[in-house]
């Protein structure tokens, strides 16, 4: 089991034929991934990697019967691109690009609640099911199948963690980017829930960042629902208030953006919080009481 | 992207919100041939004269070593000279910019809002922003004109009233009739209010900003509603499809070494630390400050190198980190997924060399695809490098590094 992608899913590739959506295609391509097509609007007919491309989603969808997409689609062009998949009926949407206006994001959003679909992302490295699926920009070689799952809004950070599971011998069953933008599609709620109910995952790293309240809301949630060990890392400590770093989303406001703030309403909760991201992977064999 | 106030008015006028109007400056003859010209129209001789920085408190702060605030009614062309004179070339140092202080290059010349009149003129709060959990834009007001909102939330919530937006589509009226009533307004006041708020929504989700901040909005003693003030943030990823905002930007406002590391698409945001960091991914980029932090140093700076890091990035990234003196050691950290190490090696070595002398110990830990790789360049590359692969080992050598500068 494993949550959002697993080896039967059939993904397309809308921004197939551009540099990223290539190279990144590619790569997915060579892990396992069932990779049946992708989109450029215009190049529709063509055969790139080996792999139909079409003019639309719902050309790509009626014909390969794909049910999940990953955007690798300029930020001017990236919420259409999310649209059309959720009205081409999709039902996992992975936007991997980062930069989206915040009132595109605001529109698409509250369109896509009309479909049945659910949207990762955007500014996200993508969803990856160890050994089976990788829908995004993680590097494959770091993973190892095993039991625990991972939700982040950061990318290289995510790295980290899988890592060091991978080193502690406990592996992964999916790691969810779920981005660094100030909306995005799936929660951090949403995803440790997603986690939560997966019976082969064990165990949730939870990797947060300064900037709204995703991860307030999320303990709050882990402390009435809760059946595993979830270790929790929040990014920021040393952040300055009211200064953008580097993520759009990772930004100061007030006294309950912080990292601080964060981090005690987690503990709180009943979340194993590690103050260095060094050590995430031994707090979960501890967790678990394996260490 | 933060604006002026007078560019944050020169917004809301376009989209029909009334300011309290007035004339930008550079120079004290400026300032009083602007002085003469507003005194005229209004027939008033009352002027405002308003530094133009990019930090609040304005009004309280005070330029450093002169009896003057940022903020001054002024009542004669002399005086003004004089204010200008005191204000423009000079730093300003309110509670939001730190004591360093920010240089005044500009100053606002406003027109009398608070003249006599039938009704006693108030203030009120009204702002624009994104409700990030809600994913929606939120509209708040206050009576409370005036007062740091924060300051209001913490004491007297029951005094905010918030009103969420639909953005597909946009405010409704009975949402700017809601706000009006709860500020107790009526008549002429209270249409003027209604339209004040319907037009505000409309530069604020027009121009993609992140906030519009309009504290006070001033009720006059004839009944208009105005901007006497206008805190704006744009959303910088939309700026690409606003050139005539965009070209707002005023780079005198900003670090000089973060506009530098822009240049060379580096994301870079310079702190007060000793310990100078370069990082691929944001998430991480902070990750490596806190880690500085608790190895027994402060972070410098926050420098996200991206998924690209090369020789020119790395190098573009020294040169940068290093013109901070108050760096005294530098942590380069890379968890190279789709980079790969030996590749960043390879470049911190050719930067290390095209650099000539870094001065201070440089800590690499490169991890990933190529790792070991990556680590054998460094040792033998003969320089004064400590290599680590380990996130908990670099964290250790930080440490180590730190206490041999008897740090």
């Amino acid at each position: 089991m494993s949550v959002l992608v697993n080896k039967n899913s059939k993904i397309i590739v809308q921004g197939f034929t551009g540099s990223e959506g290539t190279f990144h295609a590619q790569q997915m391509i060579e892990y396992g991934t069932n990779v049946v097509g992708g989109v450029t609007p215009g190049k529709g007919g063509q055969s790139h990697l080996d792999r139909p491309v079409f003019n639309t989603v719902a050309d790509a969808v009626n014909t390969t019967g794909a049910d999940v997409s990953i955007i690798f689609v300029p930020p001017a062009f990236a919420a259409d691109a999310i649209m059309e998949a959720a009205d081409a009926g999709i039902k996992v949407i992975v936007c991997i690009t980062e930069g989206i206006p915040t009132k595109d994001m605001m529109l698409a959003k509250e369109y896509i609640t009309t479909k049945d679909c659910r949207l990762i992302g955007p500014n996200c490295p993508g969803v990856m099911t160890a050994d089976e699926c990788k829908v995004g920009i993680m590097p494959g070689f770091i993973f190892k199948k095993g039991t625990i799952g991972i939700v982040s809004k950061s990318g290289t950070l995510t790295y980290e963690a899988v890592d060091q599971l991978t080193k502690a011998g406990l592996g992964q069953t999916t790691a969810i980017g779920i981005g660094g933008d100030p909306i995005i599609g799936t929660t951090t709620k949403e995803a440790v829930e997603l986690l939560m109910n997966d019976p082969e995952t064990e165990g949730i790293v939870m990797i947060g960042e300064i900037g709204g309240s995703m991860e307030a809301d999320a303990a709050y949630w882990i402390k009435a629902n809760g059946t595993k060990p979830v270790v929790g890392f929040i990014a920021g400590q040393t952040a300055p208030k009211g200064r953008r770093m580097g993520h759009a989303g990772a930004i100061i406001g007030g006294a309950d953006d912080t990292a601080a703030a964060k981090m005690r309403i987690m503990s709180e909760c009943g979340i194993f919080v590690v103050e260095s991201p060094a050590l995430i992977g031994e707090t979960m064999l501890k967790a678990l009481g394996r260490d | 992207m933060n604006i002026h106030e007078y560019q944050g008015k020169e917004i809301l006028k376009k989209y029909g919100v009334r300011i309290q109007d007035g004339i930008v400056v550079d120079t004290p003859e400026r300032a009083v041939e602007a002085y003469r010209s507003i005194a005229e129209r209004t027939g008033s001789k009352f002027v405002v004269v308003k530094s133009q920085i990019h930090a609040g408190g304005r009004g309280k702060g005070q330029i450093q070593g002169l009896e003057q605030r940022g903020v001054q009614v002024a009542k004669s062309p002399d005086q003004v000279r004089e204010i200008a004179t005191n204000l423009l070339g000079n730093v300003l140092v309110t509670h939001q910019t730190g004591p360093e202080g920010k240089k005044v290059n500009k100053i606002f010349l406003a027109e009398d809002a608070y003249y006599p009149g039938a009704s006693e003129p108030k203030e009120y709060y009204i702002s624009i922003l994104l409700d990030r959990a809600k994913g929606c834009p939120v509209i708040m007001a206050s009576t409370e004109g005036g007062m740091d909102i924060e300051e209001v939330a913490e004491h007297t919530p029951e005094k905010i009233i918030k009103e969420w937006v639909d953005p597909r589509v946009g405010l409704q009226g009975f949402q700017a009739r809601k706000i009006a009533f709860a500020f107790g307004l009526s008549g002429n006041a209270f249409k003027e209010m209604v339209k004040f708020i319907t037009s505000l929504y409309t530069a604020y989700w027009e121009s993609d900003a992140s906030m519009f901040e309009i504290n006070p909005v001033l009720k006059t003693s004839d009944d208009k509603i105005m901007a006497i003030d206008a805190k704006v943030n744009l959303d910088d990823n939309a700026l690409i499809r606003h050139p005539e905002l965009a070209i707002m930007r005023d780079t005198n406002e900003e670090d000089p070494l973060e506009v530098e590391a822009g240049e060379s698409n580096l994301n870079y945001v310079k702190l007060d630390g000793n310990v100078g960091c370069m990082v691929n991914g944001a998430g991480l980029a902070m990750g490596t400050m806190d880690l500085i932090k608790l190895s027994g140093g402060e972070p410098a700076n926050f420098l996200d190198v991206g998924g690209g890091a090369n020789a020119k990035t790395v190098e573009a990234g020294f040169r940068i980190i290093l013109k901070d003196p108050n760096v005294k050691a530098i942590l380069i950290n890379i968890f190279g997924g789709i980079v790969r190490c030996d590749r960043v090696a390879t470049g911190v070595v050719e930067a290390y060399k095209a650099i000539g002398n870094i001065p201070v110990p440089i800590i690499v830990r490169l991890q990933g695809t190529n790792a070991e790789e990556g680590a054998r360049i460094i040792n033998e590359s003969g320089l004064k490098v400590y290599s680590a692969i380990e996130f908990k080992e670099a964290a250790a050598k930080v440490t180590e590094v730190l206490k041999s500068l008897g740090l």
